[in-house]
């Protein structure tokens, strides 16, 4: 009886405000705020606002996979369809005079993304699973066929642009610089991420997650699964669009690449390497993926084929993606035994690391042998020149990987161990722990 | 009526093509419940290994072991990949197949790179059997067409008429009662993964040199492929029949007449405007069969979902 009340007076403490709820809201803004002035250089904006831009997108694109559990292919729709039309409004802003200050596209991008999902959310969230899946593929073929054909709204092949210094300046900015439109970003960053957030705690999000877990039991209490999924969807296509129309002012042109279903699927990866079941997931998912695109795709040519290999082994082996690793940690932490962890892993996930750094370097060089124009042998790896012509460079791999791929199996039984330890109260010898 | 022929004749090509991975398609889903999204790179894979095996041994036996390696390297990755995906849900399986999808491509791309690779139909059917009016028919689309033919018989009868496909079939619809019967059935489900992913194998191997074997082949014929067995119903074979031979015909008929959006809208009494230039409706006019021929499937596929939404055979809901 008394410990019910306690859990009870607990969690009715975690309604309201508290540090625990508003402190990470405050640390992230206050990192957005400061972060200009730890990376100054122009390539670092825009890899910032792209960032920005993806988490949003991702944020609204796991409104609908992890809240509601409505697997989408064609949710580029919703971004690319708000992000032509801010680019129109754009341009009649410039030419009819109207007076919309640029910082307020989104919400228009907003509204015309929420209203296309409305009108293909009345059929389509009918049921989840794989209806749904192939009714948003279809969708997204369709309209990104369609981007080719309709060219007095989607520019045909060349897309529409076009230049968002000519809107009214508002309190004397401009948005000429990289760095006006990065704290316009960041600021609806903060703002859509805070309301996709409340969202998720009023009683339509908590509805979503019954709905996605059992939508049997929900309608048996009285809700109808088929309208809770809509507002979600709905909402989704909002948050959407908004990342359509800060990609629109970031970018000042859309074309069909924005609708098409590599972009639809790019956000499905981004989401899923986060992890769904957390809120903060895409937002992470969003950062490494750009972080990686970015610095990856300058390293190595077969960066794709890394990404596609993370991809599905995070879904054999992680299906809780980053996240879900992240607060795997949570239990050890409470019970005050994270810090058992970190020898077991430092001797497990080091090798591990390298071993996985040379499958790659094997890939590369055999990628350089396969590929490389004739006569071109040499090439350089980690700061090393060496031919690919030349047996030793393929021993020395070779050996390194297989060498750390065994250490790392032979330390990861000790790491079981540690972990399966660490997850439980009592220690080894009183409880007999697994 | 010559040309007539001539696209029914190149619809049924298409058409059996298309059936020849969804037979596979739709058998994998009424036996796992999940649609594997990786299904047109496996038919790539088929055109690659058979391209590769060509360059040593000649068309034939890359007809014969492509299909067996696709088949192998299929039921491998259900027996190591998706049965322990399918612990976690549908939604992860399709995730897992769609990054499968992805990462095969990338593979190919790896060994093969980005460009279309030189593989050619055999020389003994590089002729023209007969011809239609002007239109030659070449033999190598009648060797397309009887072997999709004789996959779909043998397909039919392995299904119906032996004890192998009548335990599959009640495998499908019973599995608990025919594991108690004491047959194996997760091996029965990695067969039917196998055999579904070496007939994709086969109908890449014997489309390869027809439509090119290049890195984006299984983006460009995967999402019809959908289409396809979600149109003729999910785990229908019969539906994928027909659904095939309809996409088939329809998108060739739509590609060869030339039927303008304008001269439909003058027909029904709209006045051409005069300058079509900055017209808000200028797209509607100048629209034609050709244009919106590749994105039928599509329009039928939401529109088949919207009314019915087990397809046009299915009997149960997908």
């Amino acid at each position: 009886m008394t410990d019910t009340t306690s859990i009870m007076t607990k969690k009715r403490s975690y309604g309201g405000l508290s540090t625990g709820t508003v402190a990470p809201w405050v640390i992230c803004t206050a990192i957005l705020l400061v972060l200009p002035y730890v990376f100054q250089s122009n390539s670092a904006l825009t890899i910032m606002n792209q960032m920005a831009i993806t988490i949003v997108f991702a944020l609204a694109y796991n409104m609908l996979l992890g809240q509601g559990g409505m697997l989408s292919f064609g949710h580029a729709v919703y971004m690319g369809m708000g992000g032509f039309m801010c680019m129109h409004v754009m341009n009649w802003v410039e030419y009819q005079n109207i007076p919309l200050p640029l910082p307020l596209l989104p919400v228009v991008g907003g509204l015309f993304g929420m209203g296309m999902a409305t009108i293909i959310g009345s059929f389509s969230t009918r049921t989840a699973g794989t209806v749904f899946a192939m009714i948003s593929l279809g969708i997204g073929e369709l309209i990104a066929a369609s981007s080719v054909i309709v060219v007095a709204f989607f520019g045909g092949e060349e897309g529409v642009s076009g230049d968002r210094t000519y809107g009214l300046p508002v309190f004397g900015y401009e948005f000429l610089t990289k760095i006006e439109v990065y704290y316009l970003t960041a600021g609806w960053l903060v703002l859509s991420a805070l309301l996709m957030y409340l969202f998720s705690r009023t009683p339509v999000g908590r509805m979503a997650n019954a709905v996605r877990d059992n939508p049997e039991r929900a309608q048996f209490l009285g809700y109808s699964a088929r309208w809770v999924r809509f507002y979600s969807f709905c909402a989704s296509g909002f948050f959407a669009g908004v990342a359509g129309g800060l990609f629109a002012i970031n970018f000042e042109i859309l074309t069909e690449e924005n609708l098409n279903l590599v972009t639809s699927g790019s956000i499905l990866l981004i989401t899923f390497l986060g992890g769904v079941g957390f809120f903060f997931g895409p937002i992470i998912g969003a950062i490494v993926f750009t972080l990686l695109q970015s610095v990856l795709s300058l390293q190595t040519e077969l960066w794709q084929l890394y990404v596609g290999a993370l991809f599905v082994l995070t879904v054999m082996y992680f299906p809780g993606g980053l996240a879900g690793v992240i607060m795997m940690h949570v239990a050890p932490y409470k019970l005050g035994k994270l810090g058992t962890l970190v020898v077991p892993y430092f001797k497990t996930v080091l090798p591990a690391a390298i071993g996985i750094l040379g499958l790659a370097s094997f890939c590369e060089i055999m990628f350089h042998f396969k590929h490389a124009a004739v006569g071109e042998n040499d090439m350089s790896l980690f700061g090393i020149e060496f031919s690919t012509h030349s047996p030793l460079p393929w021993i020395v791999i070779v050996g390194v990987t297989l060498v750390c791929f065994w250490i790392a199996k032979r330390n990861s039984a000790e790491l079981r161990e540690t972990w399966g330890n660490a997850n439980v109260l009592s220690s080894p010898k009183e409880g007999g722990a697994q | 009526m010559e040309l007539v022929l001539v696209i029914l004749i190149d619809g049924l090509v298409y058409g059996l093509l298309l059936f020849m991975l969804s037979s596979g398609l739709t058998l994998i889903f009424s036996m796992m419940g999940v649609l594997n999204f990786a299904h047109a790179s496996f038919y790539m894979l088929g055109a690659y290994f058979a391209y590769q095996i060509s360059r040593y041994m000649g068309f034939w036996p890359g007809l014969i072991l492509a299909p067996i390696i696709v088949g192998l390297a299929g039921a491998a990755i259900e027996r190591f990949g998706l049965r322990k995906v399918h612990q976690y849900g549908h939604v992860p399986e399709l995730i897992f197949t769609f990054g499968l999808a992805l990462l095969i491509e990338e593979i190919v791309q790896f060994f093969w790179g980005k460009n279309q690779v030189p593989y050619d139909a055999p020389e003994v059917l590089q002729f023209a059997l007969f011809s239609i009016g002007t239109n030659e028919i070449q033999a190598y689309k009648v060797f397309m067409i009887a072997i999709s033919v004789l996959i779909f018989l043998c397909l039919l009868y392995v299904l119906t008429k032996t004890r192998v496909g009548m335990i599959i079939q009640a495998a499908l619809s019973y599995p608990r009662t025919v594991e108690a019967l004491g047959h194996n059935v997760p091996f029965i489900f990695m067969g039917v993964f196998g055999v579904g992913t070496a007939l994709a194998g086969l109908a890449g191997v014997i489309a390869g040199p027809q439509l090119g074997t290049f890195p984006g082949m299984a983006f460009l014929l995967g999402s019809i492929v959908f289409v396809t067995i979600v149109i003729g119903g999910l785990g229908s074979l019969w539906g994928a029949l027909v659904a095939s031979l309809l996409i088939g015909w329809m998108t060739t008929f739509a590609a060869s007449y030339n039927i303008a959006m304008a001269d439909i809208l003058m027909a029904v009494g709209f006045e051409m405007p005069e300058d079509m230039s900055e017209h808000a409706l200028r797209d509607i006019w100048s629209l034609t069969l050709p244009q919106i021929g590749p994105i039928l499937p599509y329009l039928l596929m939401v529109v088949i979902l919207v009314f019915r939404p087990y397809g046009l055979f299915g009997k149960r809901d997908a």
